[in-house]
């Protein structure tokens, strides 16, 4: 089990503090996420998974602790929120599409109108990206058109369309219908096999075991435990991470 | 007196009254364009992370939002100069172009109240979505959130039209000759009791024929909206 924060991570968090009025939902994070790595934050509702997966990238500013991607000091106020934002995607459980724009513009216009990249580089990008979550025809089709896996693979393709260095998957298959989960979590998997760094809140237990690298268990705003996802779920070390595995397995 | 007399009489004075209608529409008109454009600002000003331009944006709406609006009316009549002069040249302001910025005023307010509750409406999602993808806000609101607004906001708006094309009677009051006044002098200038009915019915019968098509329109509108 790996304890320490060690200098090759690629996301850290470092005594991460955050209240909303007088509730703390974090109360000292400390996490680590090498790059190439898929790691999954579970734990029980309410412990701050997705406030810490939002602290990351700046959407929720951090009251105390220092958040560093690479060379950003994320907690910096002055931190220049477009090179961040281009660095970290997200991916929602509601999805967000935008609904008055086609599938093809939902891709590309964040990097042509924020990253003012060449309109016929990010299109053909955005159509690969497509073709790669099997969406080729639904190019031109609006968000309302399609099904919600559907709609959860464009806003993955969406996020890959910045050519982030990691993408925070906040649990994307939350609100789908079961049967699209999978095509959900095997498009994520994909994109983990593919080397990018990922970081995810999940209420799938098995997709965390078979997906991730390292799983972080969260419990009344502070990281418990972490490990290996087989050591992790075989053996679970803290009595609080015991309890939940028992009730969620 | 014989029913078709009171018809003919009815008829010669329509052209006089629908000038006067005429007058109506040019007036509700150039208060929805004036309206809407200040209520833009306004709405767009109420949901403003500035405190001040919020503040500000907040108690104009509010104030003349529930204000009567002959009130805002007798307000503008009064207060406002009878004459400018610009470039030396001086120009009256006739009373019913001081009664149509009075109209303007409530409609403002009302349209704003359109639009924070359009811009309000659209899920949070859309606004954090886009933070994530590195737009500002200013940037979020034009091209992403205002843009799903517009559907949102038109039938209201053609509703807020139908109101104030039937309050610009009003405009009577403080002498604007439009289609109420011009009935009222035609009825005085019959001088005949049994004239006085056909003669208001024409009336309501000439604002109904206007007004409806656009309720009607604004109801389909809303419906189709909603199924989207």
């Amino acid at each position: 089990m790996r304890t320490e924060i060690e200098g090759r991570d690629l996301v850290s968090l470092k005594g991460v503090h955050k209240a909303f009025g007088s509730f703390e939902v974090l109360r000292g994070v400390e996490l680590g996420v090498a790059k190439g790595e898929v790691a999954a934050i579970i734990g029980p509702s309410g412990s701050g998974k997705s406030t810490i997966l939002r602290t990351i990238n700046g959407l929720t500013p951090v009251d105390h602790g220092v958040i560093q991607l690479g060379d950003i000091t994320v907690t910096d106020p002055k931190v220049d929120k477009v090179a961040l934002r281009h660095r970290v995607g997200m991916v929602f459980q509601q999805y967000n599409l935008f609904p008055h724009k086609t599938v093809l513009e939902n891709v590309a216009m964040a990097p042509i109108q924020v990253l003012k990249e060449p309109r016929k580089d990010v299109e053909e990008r955005a159509r690969n990206l497509l073709a790669g979550m099997r969406l080729t025809e639904k190019a031109l089709a609006y968000p309302g058109e399609l099904s919600g896996g559907q709609q959860q693979r464009v806003a993955i393709a969406r996020a890959l369309c910045m050519q982030p260095e990691v993408i925070l998957f906040d649990e994307v298959t939350a609100a789908l219908d079961p049967e699209m989960v999978k095509e959900v979590l095997s498009a994520v998997r994909k994109v983990a096999e593919d080397g990018m760094t990922c970081i995810l809140v999940t209420h799938e237990m098995r997709f965390a075991r078979e997906a991730a690298n390292r799983v972080f268990f969260t419990d009344k705003g502070v990281i418990v435990e972490q490990g290996e996802p087989k050591a992790f779920f075989a053996n679970p070390q803290d009595p609080r991470t015991k309890e939940f595995l028992d009730k969620v397995l | 007196m014989s029913e078709t007399s009171i018809f003919a009489d009815v008829l010669r004075w329509l052209p006089f009254v629908l000038w006067g209608f005429g007058l109506n529409v040019l007036m509700s008109v150039l208060a929805i364009v004036l309206g809407t454009g200040a209520g833009v600002f306004l709405g767009l000003g109420q949901t403003s992370h500035i405190r001040l331009v919020g503040g500000v944006s907040r108690l104009a709406t509010q104030l003349f939002r529930n204000a009567p609006w002959l009130v805002l009316l007798f307000y503008c009549i009064f207060l406002m100069p009878y004459s400018i002069v610009i470039s030396g040249a001086t120009y009256n302001v006739p009373s019913w172009l001081r009664a149509t910025l009075g109209f303007s005023l409530p409609v403002a307010a009302n349209f704003s109240e359109i639009v924070r509750g359009a811009i309000g409406s659209i899920p949070k999602g859309q606004w954090e979505a886009a933070e994530a993808l590195g737009y500002s806000r200013s940037v979020t609101l034009f091209r992403i959130i205002l843009p799903q607004c517009i559907t949102r906001m038109l039938p209201p708006w053609m509703n807020l039209y139908a109101l104030l094309i039937t309050a610009t009677p009003l405009a009577s009051i403080v002498g604007v000759e439009e289609a109420l006044a011009r009935t009222q002098a035609a009825v005085q200038s019959e001088a005949q009791a049994s004239f006085l009915i056909p003669m208001y019915a024409t009336l309501l019968v000439m604002f109904f024929l206007y007004t409806y098509p656009i309720s009607r329109i604004s109801n389909a509108l809303e419906r189709r909206f909603r199924t989207v």
